[in-house]
């Protein structure tokens, strides 16, 4: 390896290497530092990136095509989104990037001890997870991809999603310049979650920060994320770990792998399953237990995608899948509890003359 | 209730019919004390609801002083002494034997600016002094149980003293009967001042910051906010303390098998005594017992059921069970420094989690003022309805002896009967008797009397009052009808449901009093006299715990009251021996019965029949 590899493990990421890795896999190396339960996985680097587009002159024949772009014009800015990535497609990935993407890819079988180990290709963009930059719904993901060169062709893909048209128009209006967002791509081994969701380390509803709030359900955590059910709801107090309120809500469809046909497929949850509980207590607590700690390390308040492993025994099966920072209530002022400040008298006083509504 | 399904309102007090074969049953209460067409107008226009939590169980003649005096007490301090902003007293009445009640705000609102001008004052005035005037308030409580004990009920001789002439007294034992009997009555009055002095103000300083916490942390539940304020060192918990240490003593002295023969207190003492270090141990017990076994196993309100000191089976069943986990090499003492550093990190967390400097700040000030006032909250309940009353009561059958032995009453307890008023004038029929050398009405007269009204207070036991009577209002403001009685939108609904028939009902919701669930069959227990029959890992259900029945605490899974706010006994209690708890569900002892499987979630405040 030299100076620029193409190719770092999760356990070499952290947060220096976010030029190199994204955002998305510097925090799992975070994690993994923090002792963190991540399923392990490798990043392919920016650097692999820029080489590929550099081989063969791409990324100057980009730079032309945005400069001539008017994005207010959504016909043109469909056009060149769509001539940029076909443009991506047809080129083929330098034979030094490509082998080192097998080689970690097998490398990363053999640790697992599965041959073929599927795993999840995520992008990492080196902007899209800041707080106030949210990139949301340009990241390109897919599950269940098995085979080294699967691999590279998802990677193409996720390389290419950094130009669809709604992320080139987010970086005009943002004001980001093209060429200084870089895409690293996540190859992670796939959990098998049983169940799996979203958590925040805050109440999402109010912004109150002395809870966790966790959405659960069937599978993995794809239908939360892409919201095609309504999950179980679960509040915890951060600092009791009290579980506080369990919403339980009809979880009719799930994401689970299909092992003969080596894909995702989304199935109808049987009935008995589809209102009980997709966690118990031990998990919901342990669930919270890991998001503190993950608050711990960042000092702000995260957003966290987690998996149940069925393969695995608990505890063990609670699984970090990715984190970043929160950002709707982080970017508000803070919200004050007291209007006046006071004397402990003014308070009572204030608070008698409030009473309780009992009607 | 039938006839208000579906209404918002409880019927009026004028409309409940008296219970078949009760007809008269005024006649056992004060004229000041019933329901009356002379202020039916102000009685129909307020909401009562009937404080089981407190008196769950009709009231007998003479134990209404105790409610007599709260009602004085409470009011007065609210009313005229501190001038609560938006609230006046808790006014009373007697239906059909029990015990309503209706907090009164103050009636043009234009006076609470005033008045709040009046409370910044005076209460606060006690809260900056609360340390100093709590000492004092300490040394004025034992000065007034002190006071009670030294009253001395004299017999009625056949000739007085020859001192009485060789000293010039001039006074007689008939005069120093009465005065003994005011002295004790004006003592019982007292004492339920001191309860008040700083109850108000306490329990409005808890709900202040109970409302803030409320508001900064949306659903932080009831048991932690207890948690963060809650006392270590609380002198409620003292007596089992003592138990512990007796338990230790025994197996100290090598006597600890007799608890294995026998759990009746006669039969432990006299075996005890038999022996040296049985002595030894019973000298221990004497130590304890003034006044940690002044301890009632009822609430204290009434003159029964009685308290450890009169009967000992509740602490000797206690330490036989002590004495076995200690055998087992079970730790019996409480985790102090455990309970002390949880209370410190939870402090500390929460207020981290504020976003503000001046929230930060309020939190710390208003948490320090709930610390300040809550050893008084949690300590005075043993200091009156313990300690004082059992003495109390014990001075009152003195006097019910002497009754007696004039052929007033065929028993001591007869007493309990009479109101307080009609006592004194039994005494005033016997003394004057004893000095005409007349004969007395009174053993004419009262008997009988004393017959029919056990008959009617039988029938009014088997009757289920009304939880509520008339509409309730918009708002409470008064502070203990919200933080003693936990009278909420969700407590008023509850009670406006009508109870199904026992075994019917398939799901509870109370307050969450104690944190962890539980499942197991129920114990249905309506009176103390019960308790022996709860066995190892039950699920209780009663009507209210108090504290001293925490050692049966150490045996059962759970708890489940028909009455309790966050801060009654029961939830205090069980969240100090982990036992969970879900207290206030209305109507557990009249929807459970003995046997059945039951879940108690005392973290959502659920109790489910399992089957």
């Amino acid at each position: 390896m030299n100076n620029s590899p193409y190719i770092l493990w999760f356990t070499e990421c952290d947060r220096s290497k976010q030029n190199s890795v994204g955002g998305k896999c510097a925090n799992l190396g975070e994690m993994l530092q923090a002792n963190v339960r991540v399923p392990p996985g490798f990043a392919i680097t920016t650097h692999a990136y820029r080489q590929f587009l550099s081989a063969r002159g791409t990324s100057n024949e980009i730079a032309r095509m945005l400069d001539e772009l008017d994005v207010d014009d959504i016909e043109c800015a469909e056009e060149t989104s769509r001539a940029i990535r076909q443009l991506m497609s047809e080129t083929p990935i330098p034979p030094a990037v490509e082998d080192a993407i097998c080689y970690a890819y097998e490398e990363l079988c053999a640790e697992c001890q599965v041959a073929d180990l599927p795993v999840a290709v995520r992008s990492s963009a080196t902007a899209e997870d800041l707080p106030g930059a949210s990139f949301a719904g340009q990241q390109e993901t897919t599950l269940w991809v098995r085979s080294a060169s699967h691999v590279l062709i998802r990677t193409a893909i996720c390389w290419s999603s950094l130009f669809t048209t709604r992320a080139i128009a987010y970086r005009k209006q943002m004001g980001f310049p093209h060429d200084k967002v870089h895409m690293s791509v996540g190859i992670q081994k796939m959990a098998n979650s049983r169940a799996a969701g979203v958590m925040f380390t805050l109440n999402p509803i109010n912004g109150d920060r002395s809870k966790i709030a966790i959405d659960s359900s069937w599978g993995l955590g794809e239908s939360v994320v892409s919201g095609v059910v309504t999950p179980d709801n679960y509040l915890v107090d951060k600092v009791t770990e009290g579980i506080l309120q369990r919403k339980l809500s009809p979880k009719l469809i799930e994401y689970i792998p299909n092992h003969a046909e080596g894909r995702v497929e989304i199935v109808d949850v049987p009935q008995e399953r589809q209102t009980t509980s997709s966690l118990n207590d031990d998990e919901i607590i342990n669930l919270t237990i890991l998001a503190k700690c993950i608050e711990g390390y960042y000092r702000v308040p995260m957003d966290i995608e987690w998996g149940i492993d069925r393969d695995l025994p608990f505890p063990e099966s609670v699984m970090l899948l990715q984190c970043r920072p929160e950002t709707v209530w982080s970017s508000k002022p803070p919200t004050r509890v007291i209007e006046h400040s006071g004397t402990a008298l003014d308070y009572v006083i204030a608070n008698m003359l409030k009473g309780v509504r009992v009607k | 209730m039938s006839e208000n399904n579906g209404s918002n309102r409880f019927p009026s007090p004028f409309n409940v019919p008296t219970p078949e074969g009760c007809e008269g049953w005024q006649d056992l209460y004060p004229y000041y004390y019933v329901f009356s067409d002379d202020r039916r107008e102000f009685e129909d226009n307020r909401f009562w609801f009937q404080d089981s939590m407190h008196h769950p169980e009709p009231l007998y003649p003479f134990d209404t002083i105790t409610c007599e005096s709260w009602w004085v007490a409470l009011g007065e301090m609210n009313t005229r002494v501190f001038i609560v902003p938006p609230a006046l007293g808790i006014d009373h009445r007697v239906l059909n034997g029990y015990l309503y009640i209706s907090a009164l705000p103050v009636p043009n609102p234009d006076d609470i600016p005033g008045r709040v001008a009046h409370f910044m004052e005076r209460a606060g005035y006690y809260y900056r002094h609360w340390d100093e005037l709590y000492a004092q308030w300490q040394a004025k409580a034992e000065e007034a149980i002190n006071e009670l004990k030294s009253v001395r009920v004299p017999d009625l001789p056949e000739m007085e003293p020859i001192e009485t002439v060789t000293q010039g007294r001039g006074l007689t034992s008939a005069y120093d009967l009465i005065v003994a009997y005011n002295r004790a009555i004006e003592n019982m009055h007292k004492m339920w001042h001191l309860h008040f002095e700083f109850l108000n103000l306490g329990y409005a300083a808890y709900l202040t910051f109970y409302g803030f916490c409320k508001q900064a942390f949306p659903g932080i539940s009831d048991q932690t906010i207890a948690k963060l304020v809650s006392g270590i060192d609380v002198i409620l918990f003292r007596p089992d303390e003592e138990l512990k240490r007796l338990a230790h003593k025994a197996i100290e002295l090598g006597v600890a098998d007799v608890f294995k023969q026998t759990v009746n207190p006669t039969e432990v003492v006299s075996t005890m005594s038999a022996s040296e270090a049985g002595g030894q141990w019973l000298q221990e017990l004497e130590k304890s017992k003034d006044p940690w076994f002044y301890f009632s196993t009822g609430t204290g309100f009434y003159h029964l059921p009685r308290s450890w000191v009169d009967d000992l089976t509740v602490p000797t069943v206690a330490i036989r069970g002590y004495v076995e986990k200690i055998q087992e090499g079970k730790s019996i003492a409480r985790p102090m420094e455990a309970v002390q550093q949880e209370r410190d990190r939870l402090a500390a967390e929460y207020e981290a989690l504020l976003q503000t400097d001046e929230d930060k700040k309020a939190f710390r000030e208003q948490l320090g003022l709930a610390r300040t006032v809550f050893p008084y909250v949690e300590n005075h309940n043993f200091y009156v309805e313990h300690w004082h009353h059992t003495v109390f009561w014990n001075k009152m059958r003195e006097f019910g002896k002497v009754l007696v032995d004039h052929g007033f009453f065929n028993e001591v307890d007869d007493m309990f009967y009479l109101h307080r008023y009609e006592v004194q004038s039994a005494l005033y029929d016997m003394i004057g008797a004893w000095g005409s050398g007349g004969e007395a009405r009174g053993p004419k007269y009262w008997p009988s009397r004393i017959a029919k009204r056990k008959e009617i207070f039988a029938k009014l036991k088997k009757w289920s009052p009304p939880p509520g009577l008339g509409e309730p209002p918009e708002v409470v403001t008064e502070p203990f009808t919200i933080m003693l009685w936990g009278i909420t939108t969700e407590s008023i609904q509850n009670w406006l449901k009508p109870a199904g028939n026992v075994g019917d009902t398939k799901q509870l919701t109370g307050f969450a009093g104690s944190p962890g669930t539980a499942q197991g069959p129920a114990r249905v227990i309506t009176s103390v006299e019960d308790l022996a029959l709860v066995e190892t890992g039950e699920i209780l259900v009663c009507p209210i715990t108090t504290p001293s029945w925490a050692p049966v605490f150490t045996r059962i899974q759970a708890v489940v009251t028909d009455i309790g706010g966050m801060m009654s006994h029961a939830a205090i209690v069980c969240r100090e021996y982990g036992v969970p708890a879900v207290v206030g569900t209305g109507f557990g002892t009249k929807s459970f019965k003995t046997g059945q499987i039951l879940r108690v979630d005392g973290n959502a405040g659920t109790v489910q029949v399992a089957e």
